[in-house]
């Protein structure tokens, strides 16, 4: 299981007990017991049926018919017509009643497994792979269903048919009664190993196709990038090697069931070969009669089937079993991030902003060093602060502990002296508006995009958003705020996405903007523009932004500059490029003294006018 | 917006006009909330018109499919069903031989002469032997056969994707590719996991039942006879109802898996702007149109099932009437009538099987269906049929658009008549707003899309007629937003070129400053990235992007915003290592940070597609044109 080996709490179903997990999903049943009843009642009436018009039929041909009694055939003929009747609405009312019962728990399960998803926290997110929990709500949930709509009932059926079978034989003759029911032993032995076999089969089978749908989500992801480099072949390989892991499992798993069904036709069939035997030597002795064995034979066949199809049965409730433990996996994974008992919510208009961090530290989990170390850091009502650093010194993860995407390790971040871990997280996203370094757009039309936080939000509000953002060519798409945006809105151009990520922060009005270089995909033009509609959003607003470029810096009232995990400076833009160093170094246009690049490579890049030609 | 969809859950147990009403309901919603998309065959692919005829000749191609698929294994299909045969053989040997026993082996045996029950229970313990061997051998052969099939059909599938352009991918979204290669692969599996017995014992039985009614009674064997117009109706009816409701529930459930994967791979910003009571909205719509669409198909078997064995049961008592009648007739004896109805019954027990296995074949139909759709649609970008060699066998790197025009969309031209030589090495600047046409040259030329209409040619060849490899080889286009492969930092940077040893990938890393950073992961080089690099920062993920491009070593080198995310000093160095990679290489860069366009050779102002300004940076700067303006304003932002 590649996708859960970094510590994610998996609650494999433990061996001693298989079934725990499916077990555990019996609620999902009640709303459908009674169904479950009726059908149940109905499969075995059915089968009291298909029993009966042969033993109708058989009465016809030996009464009315030899007797020539034309009244008894119509009575009895009418009689086979009805049962066989009976019989056929039974099916229906069964099949009928299986199958809204387990297509309807089969969605209702699913829609619970998403809420879940849906709760639990970005980190969990971070740790398995999509493709892995998509194979959780369809294929496993679908081979749940079909054992609740078949294999289920038919073990109980078969159960039932088994025992009745066995209780008439012994009464027949016990001790061949007792020797059949014997059989019932190395069937139960054969049973359990196979059922321990599959099981780790199926397990493995139903994590390779989690496996093999992560392969064909990170394609389609990855495909531009894949064009780029002509990497299809490779990819192809990689793919083949996925599906290649999946069929040897599947040929393998099917190897067990052969060998496991072929066994089960071998038991009952050497069972009967040994009545044949003790039976005609009985016989011959004159302990049983003639008529007797017959009759024993002929009960005894009536075995078969329901034995043949224990392999099955049995295969399919394994395959149920370990789907439900790779559900209850996730079902079990309690969300990390969620409402405090005592959590209250803040309204809109009675918050002024005052965002602070205090002694904060975070770590991501599984990973030994720390990114963030003792964060001090004030953000006054209506100030914006800008947050420099390097690449990868932990900006972005700073920025996404303040809606809670993740929660501090230590230390604690207040809004208006609240504790954000205090907060509903409802009110607290309400009051956050965000905008991601990369621009998140879904497959839906522009308008449900940008009122992903607002979904109230009115024409009027969602022009405003959109000038603001300089995303107004939006309304000149094919079909103005409705039409699609390609996946993750790729057809869009990159400034386009960032500018409709940002329309849609500032839509909410939030009380804190939280923008992580919301800029840089801008053209200068568009930037310049953008920079000075946000300006006037960021006079009444507390905004915490990330800033590669001295030019957007220039939006904000101060600068904290992050290093290594701590704020080492915070300042005003100009006091830090004169007195930090550190400071200078990340963000001014004057390249620093090379301290690492060589003086070969300085040169390389000089511009006639001796300026160093890279800059914001 | 308000959803109704909400109120479905409570659908099923509506009446069916209900259900309908809420399912338009929902449809609605859904066509809502999804937008409407631009291309009018987003949701398909172009084989899959609606037009009866587009679906019949699909399904006729659907069946081929699955015939070629089969082709291979004619050999072992044989084979498997002779062992089902020999099993069969052995299995109905069985109550025979119980009966030889009981009738010839206890008279002898109570005369003492134990021979003809040892050899009973001799032939008995062959035939339970054969059946087991032929069993298992049957079983497991078909499943290797079953899954070669499934194996073969998802390279298949998943190679052609690999194949079809970016724009076919743009419309069709991913969550639809991975509902093809999973969900649709399932149902094709279900078919093939018991297909094959089924169909061949029920039809055996059938014909060999059918054989024995014919030969036992004449007149029966025609009343019985008259069933058969009955179950065609019925099944013509099945046929229909489920090929469409079957088609039904693989689109439904690829909504369900594209909003599934969708909204989790955005879970950050669904939990940041509290998404979360939408999306459950929008999943419980589809996810009970999905129900729904089940729930019509299953429904159409539960019907199917038991009406064949309302027309079995009826055609019994029938039988068993008209038979008595003629036994008491005189016509008749009555052991025949007997052994009539006994057959009879087992004549119509395995068209139970029968209606199953067409069930199934429906429902993998309908799945063929769609992968064969995909399989039909011709790459929008093809690799030639018989490539062009580049001259002197080697990419020199001279670009060149030749009255190049090119729109997304039909009457929507970006670029119209565009000209542009850029000879071997030089670099050139794109510069131009939003719109002007930048990206989309860029994507031109790394053949994303092939011009509407004139020619981009790399060495004087059309790209249209460069193998794939030679052009990849030559050409690698480093775009803003860069995925990183689930595996090592190294496997992502080997990604530009398979073969490179670590010492290569290290210096990669070194040459653009990602070496200290990956140096300082975890692992280092072996560091895991996680789904779609997780973990790294999005400049840490263009840094690696780059050490890509770098190691791919191209001799045209496309970079379309390529630095946006990195900070000032490490753009710097990746800008240095650039001029030294780039001195004897042909690179379209694209940036809007004019730091970048000051070091190319030449820059090119773009506006709705076409050239306005074209020159070094310097002369272009003392011009006074737009390059000049544009210069100006970003050196007023600096600060």
């Amino acid at each position: 299981m590649p996708a859960e080996s970094d510590g994610v709490p998996t609650h494999r179903g433990d061996a001693a007990r298989p079934l725990r997990n499916l077990w555990r999903l019996r609620h999902y049943l009640r709303p459908h017991a009674v169904a479950f009843c009726w059908l149940l009642v109905a499969a075995l009436a059915a089968t009291g049926a298909s029993l009966a018009v042969p033993l109708v039929v058989q009465r016809v041909v030996d009464g009315p018919v030899a007797r020539h009694d034309p009244g008894g055939l119509v009575r009895l003929g009418g009689l086979a017509l009805l049962l066989g009747l009976a019989e056929a609405l039974l099916i229906f009312i069964r099949r009928w009643a299986q199958t809204s019962s387990s297509v309807g728990m089969e969605a209702t399960i699913r829609a619970d497994i998403y809420a879940h998803l849906q709760r639990l926290p970005a980190g969990f997110h971070d740790r398995w792979q999509t493709g892995q929990l998509l194979s959780r709500v369809t294929s496993d949930l679908s081979v749940i269903r079909r054992f609740l709509s078949f294999g289920l009932l038919f073990l109980v059926l078969n159960l039932v048919t088994y025992v009745a079978v066995v209780v008439l034989l012994v009464r027949l003759h016990p001790t061949l009664g007792l020797l059949v029911a014997a059989s019932a032993v190395p069937l139960f032995l054969i049973s359990r190993r196979f059922g321990r076999y599959y099981h780790a089969a199926s397990r493995r089978m139903q994590d390779q196709q989690g496996d093999v749908a992560t392969l064909v989500e990170e394609t389609a992801q990855g495909l531009r990038t894949m064009k780029a480099y002509g990497r299809g072949p490779e990819l192809a390989a990689r793919f083949a090697d996925g599906a290649r892991a999946l069929h040897d499992t599947g040929v393998a798993k099917s190897r067990l069931l052969a060998r496991t069904s072929a066994l089960f036709d071998l038991v009952p069939n050497l069972t009967l070969g040994v009545v044949l035997v003790a039976g005609a030597v009985a016989a011959a002795r004159g302990a049983l009669t003639i008529g007797e064995l017959v009759a024993f034979v002929s009960l005894q066949l009536m075995l078969i089937w329901p034995v043949q199809s224990l392999g099955w049965i049995i295969a399919n409730g394994q395959e149920a079993a370990t789907a439900a433990d790779r559900i209850q996996e996730v079902l079990d994974t309690e969300p990390a991030i969620v409402d405090a008992p005592h959590a209250v919510g803040l309204a809109r208009a009675g918050v002024r902003g005052r965002l602070a961090f205090e002694g904060v530290s975070f770590r991501y989990p599984g990973t030994p060093a720390p990114v963030l170390r003792g964060i001090d850091l004030t953000v006054e009502p209506g100030e914006t602060l800008a947050l420099v650093g390097a690449t990868g010194v932990g900006k972005s993860t700073l920025l996404s502990l303040v809606p809670r995407l993740h929660d501090v390790s230590a230390g604690r971040i207040t809004l208006d002296g609240h504790d954000v871990r205090d907060l509903r997280l409802a009110s607290l996203r309400r009051l956050v508006g965000v905008a991601f370094e990369e621009p998140t757009l879904f497959s839906m039309s522009v308008w449900e995009n940008l009122t992903l936080g607002r979904p109230d939000a009115d024409a009027d509000e969602v022009r405003a958003a959109l000038a603001l953002a300089q995303a107004d060519f939006a309304y000149e798409l094919p079909w103005g705020l409705a039409t699609r945006v390609g996946e993750q809105g790729l057809t869009l151009s990159g400034g386009q996405r960032q500018r409709l990520a940002l329309a849609r922060a500032v839509l909410g009005r939030p009380a804190l903007l939280v923008l992580d270089d919301p800029l840089s995909a801008l053209d200068v033009h568009t930037e310049a523009l953008v920079e000075a509609a946000l300006r006037r959003v960021l006079r009444d607003t507390t905004a915490l932004l990330v800033v590669h470029r001295p030019s957007t810096v220039a939006l904000a009232d101060r600068v904290a500059l992050l290093e290594r995990g701590r704020i080492t400076a915070v300042g005003t833009h100009s006091r830090l490029l004169a007195t930090v160093p550190a400071y200078r170094a990340v963000l001014s246009a004057d390249p620093a003294p090379p301290a690492d690049a060589g003086p070969r490579a300085g040169a390389a890049l000089a511009g006639p006018d001796g300026r160093g030609l890279v800059r914001s | 917006m308000t959803t109704t969809a909400d109120a479905d859950a409570n659908a099923a147990g509506g009446t069916a006009d209900d259900a309908e009403r809420h399912e338009a309901a929902a449809h609605l919603d859904l066509q809502r909330w999804r937008g409407r998309a631009t291309d009018p065959e987003a949701d398909r692919s172009r084989a899959e018109e609606a037009t009866p005829e587009a679906i019949a000749r699909l399904r006729v191609r659907s069946r081929a499919l699955l015939r070629d698929l089969l082709r291979p294994h004619r050999g072992r299909l044989g084979l498997a069903v002779g062992l089902l045969l020999a099993q069969n053989a052995a299995a109905m040997s069985g109550p025979y031989l119980v009966m030889l026993g009981i009738d010839r082996a206890i008279g002898p045996l109570r005369a003492g002469d134990s021979g003809p029950l040892v050899a009973i229970a001799g032939a008995f313990a062959a035939a339970t032997v054969v059946e087991y061997a032929a069993r298992r051998g049957f079983l497991t052969l078909s499943a290797r056969i079953g899954q070669a099939v499934l194996l073969e059909l998802r390279q298949r599938v998943y190679g052609h994707f690999l194949r079809l352009s970016v724009g076919f991918h743009e419309r069709y979204t991913s969550g639809r590719m991975i509902s093809r290669l999973t969900s649709d692969l399932d149902s094709i599996a279900e078919l093939l996991d018991g297909g094959v017995d089924s169909l061949v014992l029920a039809g055996l039985s059938i014909l060999s039942v059918a054989g024995i009614l014919l030969w036992l009674d004449l007149p029966l064997a025609a009343v019985t006879l008259l069933a058969f117009p009955f179950l065609f109706l019925l099944s013509r009816w099945f046929a229909r109802a489920s090929a469409g409701a079957y088609r039904r529930t693989r689109e439904a459930v690829s909504l369900v898996i594209v909003h599934f994967v969708e909204s989790l791979r955005g879970i950050r910003a669904v939990q940041a702007y509290r998404r979360e009571p939408r999306n459950q909205r929008i999943f419980a719509a589809v996810n009970d149109d999905y129900r729904q669409a089940s729930l019509r198909a299953f429904r159409l078997i539960a019907t199917y099932s038991p009406g064949i064995k309302v027309i079995g049961n009826v055609t019994v008592a029938v039988v068993l009437g008209y038979g008595g009648a003629r036994v008491l007739g005189g016509a008749m004896e009555v052991g025949v009538l007997a052994a009539f109805l006994l057959y009879l019954r087992r004549f119509f027990e395995p068209m139970q099987e029968l209606s199953q296995f067409y069930n199934s074949l429906q429902s993998a139909t309908a799945a063929l269906e769609k992968l064969a759709g995909v399989l039909d649609e011709r790459p929008g970008v093809a690799e030639p049929a018989r490539p062009a060699p580049l001259p002197g066998g080697d990419a020199r790197g001279a670009v060149e658009f030749r009255s190049v025009s090119f729109g997304y969309r039909a009457g929507a031209p970006i670029l119209s008549g565009l000209d542009l030589s850029v000879p071997a090495g030089q670099t050139v600047a794109l510069v131009g707003a939003t719109g002007a046409g930048k990206s989309t040259i860029a994507k031109l030329l790394a053949r994303f899309h092939d011009p509407d209409a004139g020619t981009v040619a790399l060495d004087g060849v059309d790209l249209r007629d460069l193998a794939d490899a030679e052009l990849r080889r030559a050409v690698v286009l480093v775009a803003q937003e860069n995925h990183l492969f689930s595996g090592s930092v190294a496997e992502n940077i080997r990604f530009g070129r398979p073969g490179a040893d670590d010492a290569a990938v290290q210096a990669a890393a070194r040459a653009i400053g990602a070496h200290d950073f990956i140096a300082a992961l975890p692992d280092g080089y072996a560091t895991e990235v996680r789904r779609r690099g997780g973990r790294l920062s999005a400049g840490q993920r263009q840094l690696v992007a780059f050490a890509r491009a770098f190691l791919a070593d191209p001799r045209v080198l496309i970079l379309d915003e390529a630095t946006s995310s990195l900070d000032v000093p490490t753009e710097r160095l990746v800008q240095r290592a650039l001029a030294t990679v780039l001195r004897d290489r042909t690179a379209l860069v694209i940036a809007h940070r004019l730091s970048t366009v000051e070091t190319a050779d030449r820059v090119l102002v773009l506006d709705g597609g076409r050239v306005v300004e074209d020159g070094p940076p310097e002369r272009l700067t003392a011009t006074g044109g737009r390059y000049a303006a544009l210069r100006r304003q970003w050196r007023d932002s600096l600060v």
